[in-house]
């Protein structure tokens, strides 16, 4: 059964990869198991390019492209694609613009019609920036009371110091509040044009089919001039560990965010350091974290590690939901962990275990059609090669324990570590007890 | 959602399966008649800490290796408990799958229960309830369903009081385990790729054996009809205002849940029957959209209907614009429900609900896990061919059934209206501390 697996991974064999003359980069790959289609992109269009003091720029334009074009007013968009039970969006990070939709298979020129007018021909009518601000404001709000939100947004901040890494793509009021229609018009002028989109389509349509139809809405495409990415600041290593709390009046729980710089997706470092991840806060009930926090001491609903690699750096962080009173408990407990990867290591078993779920889940990740469109974008935004998801299991298998303890090393260092917690105030005594303890 | 073979063990397990061979996969759920529907005073709650509790081991499956076996083969497994059902799945590489089968087996009547496990669990759950309380809408739906609800177990979130999960006891879970987990009150549904006759022999031999013991008998007290609009105000910090209107709706198996699916639909937007396959359909032309969002009353607005046994709630939940009240959000809200109420939908509008319907199953069975899952949720509510005959149903419905819909059940004296009003109180500036 084992070797039938693998045919249904995505490979050179059945994705076709193949660029318009314009510059637009396709993907796309069949799948006739279910009568839809999914789609996936990206524009270098992100909030790396936003002045600091309008932060929320390339985030705010990228909601705005749906809110009207030369040819459909916002309602008549939504329209078309709601009537055809389809769907579309846009996102900002801090490298790109992403959007993502679906649609039935037979409605997939609609969806790509709609995507290329949002692209290309956005209008930004003044009434709907105006509305949009005031949903946006009202998100900032709603961020500003949301705990894990609060220990987020900080522990990026003292990681990554004057870095688009440290600052919020949405913004921040003040920033938001600065931003004019003509800024949202130019920022689209300048940075979207058909050169650093890539597009990838998977679902019930040929591969021709889908590259004839994105040539059709977007093959006339041109947009001459657009800017180059800036280049970023180095990333730099912390000096000193950094604690902070942010008091959040009026709530029960306490979210904390311990971590360090992780490394970038096209490291060397990434396979060892995501298994080492996977040991120490992933694998069965969130790995040995979870063990130690949830499962032994009861102290923690949510508490598990994550790794997360860009382009010019990355984090790897621990992070628990935590009553305000075992706070301290908790940081120690994950601290005593933290010492035991970069002292002892993963044991063979352990790093097995790992290595075999990676290995296992492949097929079950990529069974629907947004599962491949991401594995799809993965492979072309860093580069990984059409064959990676069949080179996969070689990469995985190829870590050994030496590699992961030599990686937690490189990364881990328990002095210089940013500690953030978000919730009630801190209590006075640490001991303070928990009624429910 | 053709071909389903259906049939029953001797001792009562119900079993449901489907052969799809589109990826080398197969997807085993375990589905109990039980959840907070089946609660008592005093003891809210126990349904989900159960739940918890069901991976901390058995004798041939100690809790240290129950959460590294599915891992281990690449398989993903969880558990969710709701009003009426609590469900386990476990999703492998289709030659793995015969741990699936063992384990759920197995902890179908052996499960330990330790009272040092459950001493450990009880603060879990307490995080998992505090987790939710730090957000608005979560303490509002606790509020609204308490003011619905007075004499249904429905009353209460499935997470449970917090003075019921501090009092509950190892002997209490484990007199609910056992009278609720047996294979007469369960249904074990299989979808993807094996051979339907080969899985029948499997789970005989698996699930066979287990002893047969009596159906539990639960009827939850009757809720007296609703005699008059309720309202439930709460404060907390932010500078927010939410608000969540709810009215007593239909049960599944009713006639008129159909209707009220089309009148969901394009009153707050098609709501979704998958669990896996995320995200829905978004709802910018929904009439409440129209009304609210885009007249700059609210900032979102987002409704549900949930397919239950008894008669639950329809819940519109709006976040109000800072500058607006939410006295003018729920009169934009209300003339909304008066338009439905006085004139008949066009035929157009049903027909666009059909449609979104149609993606929304052909976005779910693009994956595995989601069409085992469909296997058994209709069943824990109606039967199975509440699922297979949905679209059918919905094609039924006529403007005359949507206008008494409204007129039924979106009357006043039928609701709760929620409001969370923010103090204005924000989160404080931090300091750092460096620790050299």
């Amino acid at each position: 059964m084992k070797s039938t697996s693998w045919k249904h991974l995505p490979g050179p064999d059945d994705t076709t990869r193949v660029s318009l003359s314009n510059g637009i980069m396709i993907l796309t790959r069949s799948n006739f198991n279910s009568p839809s289609v999914s789609l996936g992109g990206y524009i270098s269009a992100g909030s790396m390019f936003d002045p600091p003091e309008k932060l929320g720029l390339a985030h705010f334009t990228a909601l705005m492209l749906m809110r009207g074009t030369h040819r459909r007013s916002f309602q008549e968009i939504y329209e078309v694609l709601e009537s055809a039970g389809a769907s579309l969006g846009f996102g900002a990070s801090v490298h790109n613009v992403n959007f993502g939709g679906r649609a039935l298979a037979e409605d997939l020129p609609l969806l790509l019609q709609i995507l290329a007018e949002s692209l290309c021909q956005p209008v930004f009518p003044p009434e709907q920036v105006e509305r949009l601000r005031s949903q946006l404001m009202t998100s900032l709000a709603i961020r500003n009371q949301d705990t894990g939100d609060l220990a987020d947004m900080a522990f990026e901040e003292i990681l990554f110091p004057n870095h688009p890494y440290g600052r919020p793509e949405d913004g921040h009021p003040e920033t938001l509040e600065r931003i004019t229609r003509e800024d949202l018009a130019n920022f689209h002028q300048r940075h979207y044009g058909p050169d650093t989109l890539v597009m990838v389509i998977v679902g019930a349509v040929e591969a021709d089919q889908a590259v004839d139809a994105v040539q059709q809405a977007l093959g006339a495409w041109d947009n001459p001039a657009p800017q180059r990415p800036p280049s970023l600041p180095p990333v730099q290593p912390l000096q000193a560990t950094v604690r902070r709390h942010i008091t959040v009046p009026g709530k029960f729980q306490t979210d904390l965010v311990l971590g360090t710089h992780g490394p970038r997706r096209v490291s060397p470092d990434f396979m060892a350091a995501s298994l080492g991840n996977s040991i120490l806060g992933q694998f069965g009930l969130m790995g040995r974290i979870g063990d130690v926090v949830r499962e032994k001491a009861g102290l923690a609903y949510h508490a598990h590690t994550s790794l997360s690699a860009s382009i010019e750096g990355g984090s790897w962080d621990v992070s628990a939901g935590v009553n305000p009173a075992n706070l301290q408990r908790a940081i120690d407990l994950i601290l005593s962990e933290l010492k035991r990867f970069i002292q002892e290591g993963v044991t063979e078993e352990e790093l097995r275990d790992s290595q075999a779920n990676y290995i296992g889940r492949l097929p079950l990740s990529l069974e629907s059609n947004a599962g491949v469109v991401n594995a799809l974008l993965n492979i072309e935004r860093f580069q990984l090669g059409l064959d990676y998801y069949q080179r996969y299991p070689d990469l995985v298998q190829s870590v050994t324990t030496d590699m992961v303890l030599e990686t937690a090393r490189r990364y881990w260092n328990l002095d210089r570590l940013a500690v953030v917690s978000a919730g009630p105030e801190m209590p006075a005594d640490p001991a303070a007890v928990n009624d429910a303890a | 959602m053709d071909e389903v073979t259906k049939t029953q063990l001797p001792n009562g397990i119900t079993i449901h399966l489907k052969e799809i061979h589109t990826a080398p996969i197969i997807s085993h759920w375990v589905w109990y008649r039980v959840g907070s529907r089946n609660e008592t005073p005093g003891q809210t709650g126990i349904s989900h800490w159960v739940e918890h509790m069901q991976f901390k081991g058995t004798p041939t499956f100690p809790s240290s290796v129950l959460d590294k076996a599915i891992s281990r083969e690449g398989g993903v497994w969880n558990a969710f408990t709701h009003l009426d059902w609590t469900t386990y799945y476990e999703t492998l590489p289709a030659e793995k799958i015969d741990l699936a089968l063992n384990l759920e087996a197995d902890r179908m009547v052996n499960s330990l229960f330790d009272p040092k496990e459950v001493e450990s669990e009880r603060t879990v759950i307490i995080s998992e309830r505090e987790q939710s309380e730090n957000e608005p809408f979560a303490r509002l739906d606790e509020a609204v369903q308490m003011a619905a609800f007075r004499a249904h177990p429905y009353r209460h979130e499935v997470i449970g009081l917090r003075e019921d999960l501090l009092k509950i006891q190892r002997d209490d879970l484990y007199r609910h385990y056992r009278t609720y987990y047996t294979p007469s009150n369960a249904l074990v549904a299989v979808a993807g790729d094996f051979d339907t006759a080969e899985m029948l022999d499997r789970l005989a031999n698996i699930y066979g054996p287990l002893p047969a013991s009596p159906l539990p008998v639960h009827r939850p007290p009757a809720e007296p009809p609703a005699d008059g609009e309720q309202r439930v105000e709460l404060t907390g910090p932010g500078k927010t205002t939410y608000l969540r209107i709810a009215y007593h709706s239909p049960a599944a198996s009713s006639p008129d849940f159909f209707a009220f699916s089309v009148l969901d639909s394009l009153l707050s937007g098609p709501t979704s029957l998958n669990m896996f396959g995320g995200g829905g359909i978004s709802n910018k032309t929904s009439r409440l959209y129209r009304a609210l969002v885009e007249r700059e009353l609210a900032v979102s607005v987002h409704g549900g209907l949930s397919a239950t046994i008894d008669p639950f709630l329809y819940d519109v939940n709006i976040i109000v614009r800072q500058d607006r009240s939410h006295e003018e959000a729920l009169a934009g809200f209300d003339d909304q429900i008066r338009r439905l109420q006085d004139e008949r939908v066009r035929d157009e509008e049903i027909e666009r609900a059909i449609k979104q319907a149609r993606a929304l199953f052909a976005y779910g069975s693009e994956n595995i896990t989601n069409q085992a899952f469909w296997l058994g949720y209709a069943e824990m509510f109606a039967d199975y061919h509440w699922f297979t005959g949905y679209l059918e149903h919905l094609e039924r419905v006529t403007p005359d059934d949507v206008l008494r819909i409204a007129q039924t059940y979106l009357r006043p004296e039928n609701r709760v209206v929620g409001v969370y009003l923010p103090t204005g109180e924000e989160a404080e500036e931090e300091i750092d501390d460096e620790i050299d």
